[in-house]
């Protein structure tokens, strides 16, 4: 063996300079040292980057929606004043609430804004109606907020602080000049967009919301949380604790791990061949598409649900078949209650990736054009990611900003649902 | 004794409910192709004899006519409408009829066998297990169903158009003619610009997400901190949960625009629905699958093998690079399966960020379209369900479901044999 | 005895711990995981060219020790050292000491087989390759076939070098992780319970193979079979609950022990 303490004397560089053959084992090893550690510098520098870059996708993603989204949450408006003229209306004291509601009340906001200016593109709210709920308004003069067209609306939040000089391309010069006017007496303002949360679809920026998809989505959801939590957790503990070992119990397993994988939009095409074909379950309608969610989330839920039983130790069912309980008597009474916490925590998950479906519902029909608000899950309804979807193809640019408002809605709700269900596991998780 | 009052109890509720329920569940199912059935009888004879798009277009005319009164009746139609009335009159009284004397009938039989004698806890726990055996087969129906109907579809359209056209065709222009008379309406339905389209697309995204979501896991599971480890493995699953509608439209209105305006900056053509972009955002999109598979099959790889190489006196990267990563390699493979089976099924993306128009190309920044993007549009819409267009959504479907399939199976069968390895 | 189930209040080591000229010394070394200690105050020389076995109960800190002289216990989050332990005169656990290098002077062999999923060849080839021993393919094959040789094992698988090396027995398994322990020319080779997953043929091979190896290197060798440490080694090191109680020449141990714990293990009284 060398004598490692007298060939030590070498430096580093002599030993750089000397042929291979001289040096010792030992010299060799630090001359790979620097190539090495600088090796491993940039390995954990390519490591950290990509972590790195998947927080900055993340980032980048919300802010650009945040930015584009938080104004859908204002809507400009013009206060002013009207006068109902009951003759022009045609309304009295005793007017029924129909003949209320086909008044024209339109005409009437012209006709007063003809006087003074040229008529501009303004929209009629709801408003005026409301107010007329209440007979004694009639021939006074009201004060109220007339909601601005979306034209207005876009200019009045982004393009206000650009210089005059430059053309608006979608308002003339004449209606810039009144707008501006009107900023200036203090009558052009932003108020919270409640009818953002109030209103259906509407072929209208300014008057569309998304309280029709809102109310589709949570009609689906209950729908497809009905029928799959059951069925899921049945079909668990039957292969779980029930089934036996054989073949065919394999084959449904492994069906149910491809079903997992399968891409959504083939579900939307079962919905369509079967469900609506075969089995004539009306389109477009929560029914249907919590049915074609269902069928979906089922793969998840049995997964999770099996995971949540095996996690059930040994222990607890041999006491209870000690003291001499039948089989389902060990299932239902001990082994469900304490594997529900990770069913329930595995179900919400499905929730909130069947919240965020689009294809398979776009498949069913949902992709309609649906003003109407749902009453219930056979009508004709739209769930907010197929809402997104087709706002996302409207060219104005108070769709994109509502579309982004809607994101933000839909992006609220799935990060309730998780941390409920990251919560509920930690709260109910039992340590074995 | 051997059950309790409880056990009868149950029994009773379960023998009476049940086949009644079930009952009702089948006759709703089974009512509409059944009365649609019995109606085609009172259709005109020139209707019934013709092909069954005229038959299903009647069928839904008379269903109009039955409901609303506004439009203008068709006098052949007539004895049809009146027939769906009496039907659904019928209908109704039958179905709660029926379904109430198989209550009161099951509710005597079970009662008269009401003894001390009975065992009703056994019975009952064997009719709830027979509830939880159909359970599990509901999923096996679905697929059963998946196959049926896409299969059955597809056939159709493969009896109007051959499965080598369809299969290995180069033009993909989905027209048919609406009328016997109607001009340009030459459709080929060749599937190869689809495939391609996907392809890349797919490709992209692998590009993407297979070395990020690689070295991401190989990061947290090998160097990072257990504070690090703690923040930023949620963050990245934070991007598996967010909904693929929502990365279309982050892919078409910012990142679309974005490479639009960097390619005409460096002087080159990109199209406002480049196959970049959409790529792009998938693979952002798949960096978290690839990153927790990748980090399960490193985790896999036992301790010994890692401390065998750093006795040796190997750094770090060098016992991943050609320890570990060698070590785990199989796992690896069938997690990049799994991603590309993924990145091929994936819809909304590509439906609001990539074309629609069947490009046959290898650059990625001109616009080309997928598989799953033609589904959607041959469906969405107000098509007759055996036009050709609309079956040949199916056939494109089944290709789908083929594909991802084996994708699946292979991939989940080599992680399973890697597995078996370590255990 | 009662006093085999507790701690000796300021004890000192029975008989010759440490040596002239010593490759390995540890001084006062101290081994915590987390708050635990595991490793109490242990001083002992390892000399060069000698066989030293450590031997003692299960759970006595042997193991533990062993990791300590490459750093093997580095690996684990949790642990931590005080002390020194010197190679040639330099504590390894000194501020800017690079692990690197030092496992290639110092290598383990483990308990288990742990051959990597590569042909037998590269399973060799591996330490030399990365630390640039071999400046070409041909000396690379000549530091394998010597290796091998070394190890006793080339004369089996000479004519498949490329086969894998989990393909093999595991006596062979053993004896290719030695092969590529010495293929990084070390100084010191620690082994922990090399032959506890042998066969007793296998194992005898081994025994011999330490006999051999002697020459050329410094061997630290745990075992739990005190047959075997009277076989292989020269110098036995008695450990006990993470004490060090004796160190003796090999027989003086095993025939007459100095101290009254070191008797009752060697005389099955426990352990």
């Amino acid at each position: 063996m060398t004598d490692s303490k007298t060939t030590n004397s070498n430096t580093l560089t002599e030993s750089k300079n000397m042929k291979p053959t001289q040096l010792t084992t030992r010299q060799k090893v630090e001359l790979s040292l620097s190539r090495r550690r600088a090796a491993e510098t940039r390995f954990r520098m390519y490591g950290m980057a990509s972590v790195f870059f998947g927080m900055l996708c993340l980032v980048v993603l919300f802010t650009d929606i945040a930015s584009k989204g938080t104004a859908a949450f204002k809507q400009t408006s013009l206060k002013t004043e009207i006068f109902l003229d009951s003759s022009y209306l045609g309304l009295t004291k005793d007017s029924k609430v129909d003949e209320v509601r086909f008044a024209n009340f339109e005409g009437l906001i012209k006709r007063q804004f003809a006087k003074n200016f040229k008529p501009s593109g303004r929209k009629e709210t709801r408003e005026l109606f409301k107010l007329l709920a209440n007979p004694e308004v009639l021939d006074t003069t009201i004060s109220i907020e007339l909601l601005m067209d979306d034209d207005v609306d876009q200019w009045f939040k982004h393009d206000r602080d650009l210089s005059t000089d430059e053309t608006n391309d979608r308002l003339s010069t004449k209606q810039l000049s009144w707008l501006n006017n009107w900023v200036e007496e203090g009558r052009l303002d932003t108020h919270f967009n409640t009818l953002f949360f109030t209103n259906g679809d509407s072929r209208e920026p300014e008057l569309a919301g998304i309280h029709g998809a809102i109310k589709g989505t949570l009609l689906t959801l209950m729908v497809t949380l009905l029928l799959s939590f059951p069925i899921g957790v049945a079909a668990a503990i039957y292969l779980e604790e029930f089934a036996p070992r054989n073949r065919m119990t394999e084959i449904v397993e492994i069906n149910i791990n491809n079903l997992a994988a399968v891409p959504s939009i083939i579900f939307g095409l079962l919905g369509m061949a079967i469900f609506i074909n075969v089995f004539g379950v009306s389109r477009s309608t929560p029914l249907l598409g919590g049915l074609v969610l269902t069928l979906m989330t089922l793969p998840t839920i049995i997964i999770s649900a099996r995971a949540a039983i095996k996690s059930v130790p040994p222990s607890i069912r041999e006491a209870a078949y000690g003291l001499g309980a039948s089989k389902n008597q060990v299932v239902f009474h001990h082994v469900l209650p304490l594997a529900m916490p990770g069913m329930l925590t595995g179900t919400i998950l499905g929730m909130a990736q069947a919240l965020g479906e689009t294809a398979p519902l776009l498949m069913i029909g949902m992709v309609a054009f649906v003003v109407d608000v749902p009453g219930f899950i056979n009508d004709p309804s739209t769930v907010l990611p197929v809402q997104i979807f087709l706002w996302s193809d409207s060219p104005e640019r108070a769709f994109m900003e509502r579309t982004s408002g809607a994101i933000l809605v839909l992006l609220s709700f799935l990060v309730l649902m998780n941390t409920t269900a990251v919560i509920l596991r930690r709260r109910l998780e039992r340590r074995w | 004794m051997h059950s309790l009052p409880d056990h009868y109890g149950t029994l009773m509720a379960l023998w009476t409910g049940v086949p009644a329920l079930i009952l009702l569940m089948t006759w709703h199912l089974l009512e509409a192709p059944v009365i649609d059935y019995l109606l085609i009888a009172q259709l005109p004879a020139e209707i019934q004899a013709a092909d069954s798009a005229q038959i299903q277009l009647a069928i839904s005319k008379v269903y109009n006519l039955a409901s609303s009164s506004g439009l203008t009746a068709d006098p052949s139609l007539m004895p049809a409408v009146e027939h769906l009335a009496a039907l659904n009159e019928r209908t109704a009284i039958l179905n709660s009829g029926i379904a109430l004397s198989l209550c009161l009938v099951c509710f005597v039989i079970t009662y008269r066998r009401i003894q001390p004698k009975l065992r009703a806890r056994t019975e009952m726990e064997s009719i709830v297990n027979l509830l939880l055996l159909s359970s599990s087969g509901i999923a096996v129906l679905t697929t059963v169903g998946i196959l049926a109907s896409v299969l059955f579809e597809a056939w159709m359209f493969f009896q109007q158009i051959s499965p080598i056209d369809f299969l290995f065709g180069t033009t993909w222009s989905p027209q048919v003619a609406l009328r016997a008379d109607q001009s340009g309406s030459s459709g080929s339905f060749g599937a190869v610009p689809l495939f391609a389209g996907t392809l890349l697309i797919s490709l992209i995204a692998m590009v993407i997400a297979v070395p990020i979501g690689l070295m991401a896991a190989i990061y947290l599971s090998e160097y990072a901190s257990s504070s690090v480890r703690k923040y930023a493995k949620p963050a990245l699953e934070v991007l598996a949960g967010i909904p693929t509608v929502v990365y279309g439209f982050f892919a078409a209105l910012t990142v679309a625009p974005f490479i639009r305006m960097l390619g005409t900056d460096l002087g080159l053509e990109v199209s406002s629905e480049s196959a970049l972009a959409a790529g792009l955002v998938m693979g952002v999109m798949i960096i978290p699958f690839v990153s927790s598979l990748s980090d399960d099959v490193i985790n896999a790889v036992p301790q010994s093998m890692r401390d065998g190489s750093y006795g040796l006196g190997a750094t770090k990267n060098e016992t991943i690079r050609q320890v570990i990563i060698p070590a785990a390699l199989p796992g690896i493979v069938g997690a990049v399966m799994l991603a590309v089976s993924r990145a091929i099924g994936e819809t909304m993306i590509v439906a609001m960020a990539a074309g629609l128009a069947a490009n046959l190309t290898a650059n990625p920044l001109d616009s080309v379209t997928t598989v799953t993007v033609q589904i959607v549009t041959l469906l969405v819409g107000d098509q007759e369900f055996d036009s050709p267009k609309t079956l040949a959504a199916f056939a494109l479907g089944l290709v789908l479901f083929l594909v991802t399939l084996i994708l699946n199976f292979v991939a989940l069968k080599i992680v399973q044999k890697y597995r078996e390895q370590y255990d | 005895m009662s006093t085999s189930m507790q701690h000796i209040e300021n004890h000192i080591t029975t008989g010759i711990p440490l040596s002239q000229n010593p490759k390995l010394a540890a001084r006062n070394v101290d081994v915590f995981y987390g708050d635990k200690q595991a490793i109490f105050d242990v001083s002992l020389d390892i000399g060069a060219n000698e066989v030293i076995a450590l031997i003692g109960p299960s759970g006595c800190g042997k193991s533990t020790f062993l990791r300590t002289l490459n750093r093997m216990n580095d690996t684990i989050d949790i642990c931590k050292i005080k002390g020194e332990i010197l190679l040639d005169d330099e504590n390894i656990y000194g501020a800017d000491v690079d692990t690197v290098p030092l496992r290639a002077r110092v290598g383990m062999v483990f308990q288990k087989p742990n051959p990597f999923p590569k042909s037998i060849y590269d399973n060799v080839a591996y330490g030399p390759r990365i630390h640039g021993l071999a400046q070409s393919r041909v000396e690379l094959d000549e530091t394998v076939e010597k290796s091998l040789q070394r190890a006793g094992l080339w004369n089996e698988v000479k004519d498949r070098l490329h086969a894998p090396g989990t393909g093999l027995s595991g006596g062979q398994q053993q004896r290719l992780c030695i092969a590529r322990t010495i293929a990084v020319d070390p100084e010191v080779i620690l082994m922990d319970e090399p032959c506890s997953a042998l066969d007793p043929i296998a194992t005898a091979k081994i025994e011999e193979l330490i006999d051999e190896l002697r020459e050329k290197y410094t061997i630290a060798i745990v075992t739990h079979s005190m047959q075997q440490a009277a076989r292989v080694s020269q110098r036995t090191a008695y450990f006990h609950l993470g004490q060090l109680i004796e160190v003796n020449p090999t027989k003086q141990v095993f025939t007459t022990p100095q101290h009254e714990l070191t008797e009752a293990y060697i005389t099955g009284r426990f352990g």
